[in-house]
Order: structure tokens, then sequence, then C-alpha cells
């Protein structure tokens, strides 16, 4: 393997973890909630999945772990945002802080212990293909996996009654509603696939990115996925393309560092944040572009009249 | 059987005040429950925890000391979310400030004046001031989304940080240690009783004193209010809103960088690569539990803080991590944002209506509320 295609290679698979968090988190504002707790599902799925593969020593039974933390801590924002109407910024937020620190607690055994990592698969025949065979064909399975999610999110929205459903509940609630439609139930299904992307995400990150438990390791990457779906402007495709975009940032932050760029590794280190606020500027700037597909509705409460 | 939120004609009064406190209640009932669930005995760890920190001098003081930071940045980020602006960067502002602040003791170390405190604490405000600026330039310049360009700001400050004190500004006789020099005594800010108490004690306790007054007889403080309570109507009544953003970003930036330099001029005492555990987004709790109101800051501050301390003592004397305190203030903050919901809902228990079942299954997807309030449901 040369150089180009270890480059390439790690620039997958850090954008993978953005990507799988960013689709989970677009269904979620698509359906009018904006969950801010994506930094705190992500870390606990880091924790628990690293915890799961570690005692039993399967990757599979870590990445489930995964994603059930996730999808469990969803759930309780979802129960507060949609049942008791508590503020979603406010609980978004909790969700995070609660995360960061329980993962803190819980991961405190793990700390320095060698992890299990996820096998890669090898297409064969398409793995053999120079530069672009091991790039792309001899990945792990959540590499694909995410891809695949991608392109199933992009059909359901473009394609099933199921997406128009929940973009009808993003972008108008209260007609939603007046047509007989479960407002709250299609968002706590949409919360809870946010969650469980999240939970993976994370996973992803202690289970292939760097195999073992580091605290805090998730660095933001939870917030950026935020960021990601607003520079997406909603849209599946965009999404990805963006992850992409933003892992080759990171890694070339880091690339850089190796080779001994002569700039502050600090500033090489901060790059990726800095990128994201150029990336909301960039897109935020066009406001036609953005208002078209914002979903209306996103981060209000809504219960219905009794 | 189900359980339903029913819209209170008003807001409860008395939730209003019983809510934080049924909050804190219910964390420390959850804490007892955990701690049993280790093999603790949960009244001694809760006494450890809770009460323990209250009953010496030497923790009381530092209870102070911990509670002034948090006081300071929650007073000024309630104003914020009053407003509904999302300013959860106030980390990278408290950094932010200690920089702009600590160039003083670090840059002149030999610069002994009357003015050198308040040089220093006029820099830590402006320092914090422009870290907040940036998000709310942003904000009305462009449109982008505050929350996340002052949360990235965090990770851009801490990097600053952590590159000066292993760089620039590393003390050059400290063996290689990332650390600033310790500040001279004239750049260290005054103290009170065994020495930790220090002078931001009492600005915490004047700010939120100044901020309530502000929120509550000041025209400004009204625009602020009113932008987040109906944002169109303050459209109507001309109010700016560009205006209201730099302000609510200005005083909390400002008030950050405060308690930053008080940390570093403080506490602390010089640079290092960590100057705060978190304060900056502790506070956020702070101003959640203080129900979004400069004076109630001083007693959120005041409780996040036992939390801290209580935190430090239960590894001490439990041996269980430190972290617990995190996990304790995550889950205040949900219990806060759940009794909140009594203040405009009451609950009440209710038997299903029989036949209900039948008619759910009549309208697919249905919603047993749609139902109830759009007798039209049933038909379609």
């Amino acid at each position: 393997m040369n150089a180009l295609e270890a480059v390439l290679l790690t620039i997958i698979t850090a954008s993978t973890p953005l990507l799988l968090a960013a689709v989970g988190e677009l269904v979620t504002e698509r359906s009018g909630v904006l969950n801010l707790g994506v930094e705190g599902m992500m870390i606990m799925g880091a924790v628990t999945g690293f915890a799961a593969a570690y005692t039993t020593g399967s990757a599979a039974v870590g990445v489930a772990a995964a994603v059930a933390t996730g999808g469990a801590m969803a759930l309780l924002f979802a129960f507060l945002t949609q049942t008791l109407a508590a503020n979603q910024m406010a609980t978004g937020l909790a969700l995070t802080l609660f995360g960061i620190g329980l993962s803190g607690l819980m991961g405190q055994p793990f700390t320095g212990l060698p992890g299990v990592k996820l096998g890669a698969v090898h297409i064969p025949g398409l793995s053999d293909l120079p530069l672009i065979g091991p790039v792309l064909f001899a990945q792990d399975l959540l590499v694909y996996g995410s891809v695949a999610l991608t392109a199933f999110v992009a059909w359901v929205f473009a394609r099933t009654r199921l997406g128009l459903v929940i973009r009808a509940v993003g972008s108008n609630h209260h007609s939603a509603h007046a047509l007989g439609y479960d407002v709250a139930a299609v968002r706590y299904g949409c919360i809870a696939f946010g969650g469980a992307c999240a939970g993976l995400a994370g996973g992803y990150l202690s289970l292939v990115y760097t195999p073992q438990w580091i605290e805090n390791m998730s660095a933001g990457r939870g917030w950026i996925a935020l960021a990601l779906v607003v520079f997406a402007t909603w849209t599946p495709s965009r999404v990805a393309v963006g992850a992409y975009l933003f892992g080759a940032v990171w890694i070339m932050g880091l690339y850089a560092q190796g080779v001994g760029v002569a700039i502050p590794s600090q500033f090489l280190a901060s790059l990726p944040y800095l990128v994201t606020i150029a990336a909301l500027l960039a897109i935020s700037g066009n406001r036609i572009f953005t208002k078209v597909n914002t979903p209306a509705c996103i981060g209000q409460t809504f219960v219905p009249d009794r | 059987m189900r359980v339903v939120l029913e819209k209170r004609p008003e807001r409860s009064r008395a939730m209003q005040v019983a809510s934080p406190l049924l909050a804190v209640a219910l964390t420390v009932l959850f804490g007892s429950i955990l701690f049993a669930a280790r093999g603790f005995d949960p009244v001694h760890a809760i006494y450890v925890y809770f009460i323990g920190p209250l009953t010496t001098l030497w923790s009381v003081e530092e209870l102070i000391v911990k509670a002034t930071p948090l006081v300071l940045i929650g007073a000024g980020l309630a104003i914020c979310f009053r407003a509904d602006l999302w300013n959860i960067g106030a980390e990278g502002q408290l950094i932010a400030g200690a920089l702009a602040g600590a160039s003083i003791p670090i840059l002149a170390p030999e610069w002994d004046s009357a003015l050198a405190i308040p040089a220093m604490l006029v820099l830590g405000m402006l320092g914090g001031m422009a870290w907040a600026a940036v998000p709310a330039f942003l904000r009305n310049r462009f449109g982008a989304n505050e929350i996340l360009t002052s949360l990235m700001l965090v990770y851009v400050a801490q990097y600053l940080l952590d590159w000066l004190v292993r760089g620039p500004w590393r003390d050059p006789h400290g063996f290689n240690f990332p650390k600033s020099i310790s500040f001279n005594d004239w750049h260290l800010l005054a103290t009170f009783g065994d020495g930790r108490v220090h002078l931001g004690a009492v600005f915490a306790v004047i700010v939120a004193a100044v901020l309530a007054v502000f929120m509550a007889r000041t025209l400004m403080g009204f625009e602020i209010r009113v932008r987040g309570e109906a944002p169109r109507a303050s459209g109507f009544g001309g109010f700016s809103q560009a205006g209201t953003t730099w302000l609510c970003f200005g005083i909390s930036g400002a008030l950050a960088g405060l308690a930053g330099i008080c940390e570093v001029a403080g506490p602390v005492g010089q640079l290092q690569p960590t100057i705060s555990p978190g304060y900056g987004f502790t506070a956020i709790i702070v101003a959640f539990l203080g129900r979004l109101n400069p004076l109630g800051a001083l007693f959120g501050g005041l409780v996040l803080a036992i939390c801290y301390l209580g935190g430090e003592a239960a590894q001490v004397e439990l041996s269980i991590s430190e972290k617990t305190a995190q996990v304790f203030q995550g889950m205040l903050l949900f219990f806060i944002l759940t009794c909140d919901a009594l203040i405009r809902y009451r609950v009440r228990v209710e038997r299903a209506a029989p036949g209900s079942s039948r008619l759910r299954a009549s309208i697919g997807l249905g919603n047993p509320a749609a139902r109830a309030a759009d007798a039209g449901g049933t038909a379609r």
C-alpha cells in the first residue's frame, strides 16, 4: 500500500463517524427536532461499544451495544422534549453534558486497555484493483453500511410515504396533526433513529478508528455532525459529500503534523473546528439555498391542544 | 390508563419556585439510589457528597471559590438564554479572557502598580467579549447558527491556550513543564479569610444584582426579554435583533472573560493547559437552575459548586471517581427541565375510554388527541 492509498484510507475512516452521526441527525431534524445531544450520544456509544466488545471479545456485540446506547439516550431526550414538552436546546445540551460525564465514569476501568478491532471485509476481485481497490473495497462493514444507510435515507425521503410523513411533521406540525398523523410518535421514531446512528458513530470511533477507550475521544465530532447537517442543507447526498470533505480536513491536519510542517501542531489540530465555522458561513450566506430545505418547525415544541 | 399533561390556564407561580428545589431533591434521591446500587450506604454517601462540603470553614471557602466563576458566567448566560440566543461557548470565552488578562503578569511581570489589577480585569473582560463577538458577528452578518460557531471556538481557544503555555509563554525556568511563570503577588487578586476566597466573589454578587436590575428595570432588559418570549412583537416594537445579539453576547462574553481572569489571577495563579474544570459548560446548568434569572444564578452557582466539591470529597472518602460530579450535574439539568414542565402543565392520570382502541384503529395512524380535538378525524 503506498502513501496515497494510506491517506485516502484514513480519510474514509475519519469521515465515517461524521457521516453516520450526521445522517442520523438529518432524519431527526427533518422531523422538526433539533437534538443537540449528538456529542453525548456519540461518546456514550463509544464507551459502551468498547466495554461490550472488550468484555465479550466480539466487535459485533460492541457495535450492537453502541447502537442500543445511542438509541436509549435519544429516547430519554424524546421523552423530555415530546412528552414533557421541555425546551429542545436545553435538553440536548443536558444530554451532551450528561453523556460526557457518564462516559468518563464508565470508561475509567477501560482506559488504556487493548481494544477489539472490527475487521475489514475484502470484496473479492474488486479489492485487488490498483488504488481504488484497497481504498474502496477493503474497508470494514460499517463503512459500506454508512454509505448504504445514507442512500437508504435519501431514498426514504425522496420516494416513500414515510419520508413524506416525516417531512410533513417537520415542516408544519399543526397541519400534520390535523391530518391525523401522530406528530409525537413520528418524532419519537426519528429521534431514536438519530440516536442509534450517533451511538453507532461513537462505536466506530472506539472499535475501528482508534480501537481503544480514550476519555472525550469524540473531540467535538458530534457538534461537527450537527454543523454538517446545516452545511448539507438537510440533504442526504450533500451530507455525504460534506462528511468526506471534513474527514479530509481532519486527516490533512494530522498528516501535516506527521510530515513536520513548520506550523504549531495546535493550529493544525484546531483546523477542523475553524473549517466548520467557515463551512457554516459559506452556506448561511446563501439564505435562499438554506431556506428551501430547512424544516420550518425545527426546534419548536409541539403540544396538541387537548 | 394513560398519563396526560394538561395545560394550566396560567403558569404556576408555586411551581416556578418549587421546580429547582424539586430538581435538586430528585437528583439527591436518584444519586442515593445509584450509590446504593454500587454498594455504598446511601445516607453516608449523600452526606459526604452534599452536606459534607458545608460543614467546615475550609470547605465553605472552597465552595465560594468554585461558585464564583459559575455565578459570573451563569448570570451572563441567563441573559443570553432569555433572549433565545444560545451562547454555549462560555468555556472558550473564559479561556480567551484568561489569556488576555494574563498577558500583563506574563509579559510585564515587573509592572507593580495599583493599575495593574484593574487593567488585567478589563483586558480579561475584553478578551472574553472579543471571543463572544465572533459568533454574534457571524450570526448578524451571515445568519450563521450561533450554537455551533460559539462551541467550535471553545476548541480553538483550548488549542490557543495549549500553544501559548507550551510555546511562547512557557516559563523558561520551569523545567519544560507546560506552564507560564507564576504571577507575582501584585498581579494576584486580593483575598479574604484564609486566603482562598478572592475578589471575584464580590464581583459575582455585584454582577448578579446589577444584571437582575438591568433585566427587570431597564428598556434594554425589556428588549431582551421580549425578543425571547415574543420575537415578532419585538420586531413590531422596533427593537433591533442585531442589537440585542451584540448586547447579550457582549455581556455574557465579558463575564466569562472576567471569570477566566479571576481564576488565573486567583486560585490558579499562572497559566497552564487546563485552567477550568468545565466551568463554562456547567454554568449552562447554573443558568437554568437559577430560572434564567441573574439572581437565581447565585443559588445555582452554589448548588453546582457543592457538586464539584462533593465529587472531590467522595473521591477521597469513598474512593469513587470525581467524575460522578459531572454525572450528577447532567442529571440535575434533566430534572430541572422535567420539573419545569410542571410550571405550564399539570399531570393527570386518565382512564382510557371504552372502545378507544377500536376508534384508533379506524383512523389508521390516528392520534387520540387529534380525535378528541377534531371530530372530523374519525370520519376520515
